[in-house]
């Protein structure tokens, strides 16, 4: 009902109008399984607005994710995309990237598929320094199966398996990822959306492992059973106690209740990948010939490509 | 993301607000965020059953794209009088 | 640029000959980690791989290595793994994800003693049941037994064929015998054929990614970059590749992944006979105990007993015709396995108690004495008569 004495402009009505970013999504699967206040589709909206930006052909780049809320995101994509198994988007990403080096792949999943299960993968893939894009939406929990803790809940809160409240200390993630190799290390919360956008870009375009943590709420988990109110409330809880601090040492970005949630573009290097140095220190050292059908599709017998 | 929604179009001082209502699951991101207080939450709801933004002040819109930015569900996007082709699809 | 097919006699073991076999098919990334007695097809690809424009990555574990090269296949190369139990039982899950999402690629297991840690350097071929049974949920699967290097080189060219007809990841499931027996290789290129991946039968918009042929087999297969811009899952999915949670869906998908091979059973069935023409009793067997069986089989003969011998080169999917005729006219079966008598059962589930059956176990750690298949030949054939 209009409230009194009140005049509203008034919108003109269409059809057939379509979103903008339409065509990098699969709008045959939408609505999304995600919750009202989840920042995984503001992830998403971030990412196809980075990769309108960035003009990439979208045949040249791939989604890999893994298991959970934000193992999804593949699903919704209109890219190659690929949804694994739970911890092992990384690796199939790496045989992925390693036959078609000339094209973007990029990961998409959450804190526990990432850093519980495939914490191993994780830090092979950073150390090796694989050409690959991985973003990490971290809300704390696992999600998807009812708001268990995991290896990224700050100490102290709780979660269904932690109903007295979590005491293992968490992971750092930019710390982990800096410190395994990542030549870019970012964190920003899904409030941050332009700079986060921006970080896609970086990373997407930065040759060798990129990271990004984004920050989501989870209200109908880890929002819920730590008191942080409804998606916005807890958006507004991790925005309010955000600082940027381009630059600043990852060691120093700690997560603890309470604590500053410092963001911003934290590492940004140079290292060899892991394809420029087998091709420095194998092929060109050995006189081999650059991989064939690396990027082509299956090598024959004769040494021709498809 | 159904192409026989019917989206609201409101005229900005730079371009076009669009909405589509019947996408938006209430979060309020929009609402909440929009730096120029375009938007509030309308009473009436939506045929999900959320309560979508509605406009009180479209001359306010600078078309910044924030709200469509961060908008999880897709439902809210802004354009500026030089892209307008490209939005419309018919 | 190095050759892929090394034509001429070699002098090389089951696992380097493995790895040629790979090379030679036109393996392009393999992604494996050290396990005994593994080892020597990892260490022969890391020299080979490179030379011939191929990729080799040493992954952190078993489960990445599936991974990768489900990945790499999805990348448009054909790809393998290599490993022996305790790594074979890590990559089970990815294996089930390589089988649900039909992504052709290779993965040999050269079976040591077990279970667990068991006995690494030394022989067993305990594995066989898990090769079917392995990964959770219905499916159908292929699996191939090499008797020597001469066959670790063919079979491995074959499990790159049959995976890229079938659409799976293929099992070669050789064992410690056979993986470090030296023995001569003679690598004719003329005798090689190869099978080259199918391409999607539509353009996309129109190509469906799980639209199967009359074999049930899906028609061609897009290579990321190609513009198909595809959906692949695990989870239950539609001939779309999305997925669709619910038991209609579930019912169109799940028994076709397990008709694909029985319906195709006669064309992916590879078997050996000896002798089999006057046979009282069939020694069944496959891989190294087939060796020590046709030692048996000769002392047999020599003592005269009617003895012949079914070789199983293809293990899985089970040869069930051919026992089944055996069984109506043969006395019994013999079943020599490094094993507690898991191939038996299936022996005896088809002989379905026409014929007497009798397993022929060994725990593992060598191969059997031939003297001890001979003495369970005659006590079938005490019994039957």
């Amino acid at each position: 009902m209009l409230r009194k004495t009140e005049t509203l402009p008034e919108p003109e009505l269409l059809d057939n109008i379509t979103h903008p970013m339409r065509r990098y999504l699969r709008t045959d699967r939408f609505p999304h399984i995600w919750c009202s206040g989840c920042g995984l589709g503001t992830a998403l909206s971030c990412f196809t607005f980075a990769l309108d930006e960035l003009g990439l052909d979208d045949s040249n780049t791939a989604v890999v994710s893994g298991i959970g809320c934000t193992g999804r995101m593949a699903g919704y994509l209109n890219l190659d995309s690929y949804h694994t198994t739970h911890g092992r988007a990384i690796p199939f990403a790496t045989g992925l990237a390693v036959a078609q080096p000339e094209k973007k792949v990029v990961v998409f999943s959450g804190d526990g598929d990432l850093f519980a299960i495939g914490g191993n993968h994780f830090i092979h893939a950073a150390r090796r320094n694989i050409d690959m894009t991985v973003l990490c939406v971290n809300n704390f929990n696992y999600g998807m199966t009812g708001g268990q803790f995991g290896p990224t809940t700050p100490i102290g809160q709780r979660g269904t398996t932690a109903p007295y409240g979590n005491y293992e200390n968490p992971f750092n993630l930019p710390y982990l990822a800096a410190s395994s190799g990542a030549v870019y290390v970012a964190r920003w919360t899904t409030l941050d959306a332009r700079r986060l956008k921006q970080a896609m870009i970086e990373a997407l375009t930065k040759p060798g492992f990129s990271f990004v943590e984004i920050i989501s709420p989870c209200p109908t988990n880890y929002g819920r059973r730590n008191r942080l109110g409804d998606g916005l409330d807890e958006l507004k809880y991790y925005a309010e106690r955000s600082i940027i601090q381009h630059g600043a040492d990852p060691k120093d970005a700690d997560l603890y209740p309470g604590s500053d949630v410092i963001v911003g573009r934290f590492i940004d290097r140079d290292r060899a990948t892991f394809l420029s140095q087998y091709e420095e220190q194998i092929i060109e050292k050995q006189h081999f010939v650059k991989p064939q059908g690396m990027g082509k599709g299956p090598v024959r017998a004769s040494g021709q490509t498809s | 993301m159904s192409s026989t929604l019917i989206t609201k179009r409101w005229r900005t001082k730079k371009g076009y607000l669009y909405l589509q209502e019947d996408e938006c699951k209430g979060c309020g991101f929009c609402i909440e965020f929009c730096p120029k207080d375009v938007l509030r939450q309308s009473e009436r709801f939506n045929v999900k059953g959320y309560y979508p933004p509605e406009v009180v002040d479209a001359d306010a819109c600078v078309s910044c794209t924030f709200c469509q930015l961060v908008c999880p569900d897709f439902a809210i996007w802004s354009t500026k009088d030089e892209e307008i082709e490209e939005t419309d699809h018919g | 640029m190095g050759e892929r097919i090394l034509a001429g006699q070699h002098f090389m073991n089951g696992d380097e000959a493995c790895a040629e076999g790979a090379i030679a098919a036109g393996c392009g990334l393999f992604a494996g980690y050290p396990i005994t007695p593994q080892s020597e097809i990892a260490e022969r690809i890391s020299v080979r791989l490179p030379q011939v424009g191929g990729v080799f990555i040493q992954m952190e574990d078993e489960i990445s290595s599936m991974a990768a090269i489900l990945g790499g296949a999805w990348g448009g190369q054909k790809t393998m793994t290599a490993t022996s139990g305790p790594g074979f039982s890590l990559m089970m899950e990815n294996f089930g994800l390589g089988l649900m999402t039909e992504t052709p690629c290779v993965l040999v297991n050269i079976q040591r003693g077990g279970p667990s840690t068991g006995l690494p350097t030394l022989v067993g071929q305990a594995d066989m049941m898990q090769a079917r049974w392995g990964s959770h949920g219905d499916y159908g699967v292929i699996a191939l037994s090499p008797w020597s290097p001469q066959e670790s080189f063919e079979l491995t060219i074959r499990a790159f064929n049959l995976a890229e007809l079938y659409r799976l990841p293929v099992l070669v499931m050789s064992d410690e015998v056979v993986g470090h027996m030296f023995e001569r290789v003679e690598v004719d290129p003329e005798k090689i054929e190869i099978v080259e991946r199918a391409a999607p039968a539509k353009s996309p918009g129109e190509f469906l990614l799980y639209e199967v042929d009359d074999r049930l087999v899906p028609k061609g297969m897009p290579t990321f970059g190609d513009g198909y811009k595809v959906h692949v899952t695990g989870l239950t999915h539609d001939e779309r590749g999305y997925p669709v949670l619910n038991s209609e869906i579930q019912e169109n998908l799940i028994p076709r992944l397990k008709n694909k091979i029985t319906q195709n059973a006669a064309d992916i069935i590879q078997v050996e006979e000896h002798d089999l023409e006057d046979a009282d009793v069939v020694i069944v067997t496959y891989g190294i105990s087939a060796r020590t069986s046709l030692g048996a089989l000769r002392q047999a003969r020599q003592k005269g007993l009617k003895v012949g011998m079914l070789r199983l080169i293809t293990v899985w999917p089970f040869p069930e015709e051919q026992i089944r005729k055996l069984a109506d006219r043969v006395a019994g079966f013999v079943v020599p396995e490094i094993n507690l008598g898991q191939i038996v059962l299936e022996v005896e589930r088809t002989a379905a108690g026409k014929a007497v059956v009798k397993s022929v176990p060994h725990a593992g750690g060598d191969i059997h004495q031939p003297e001890t298949i001979v003495a369970a030949i005659e006590e079938v054939l005490k019994h039957a008569s």
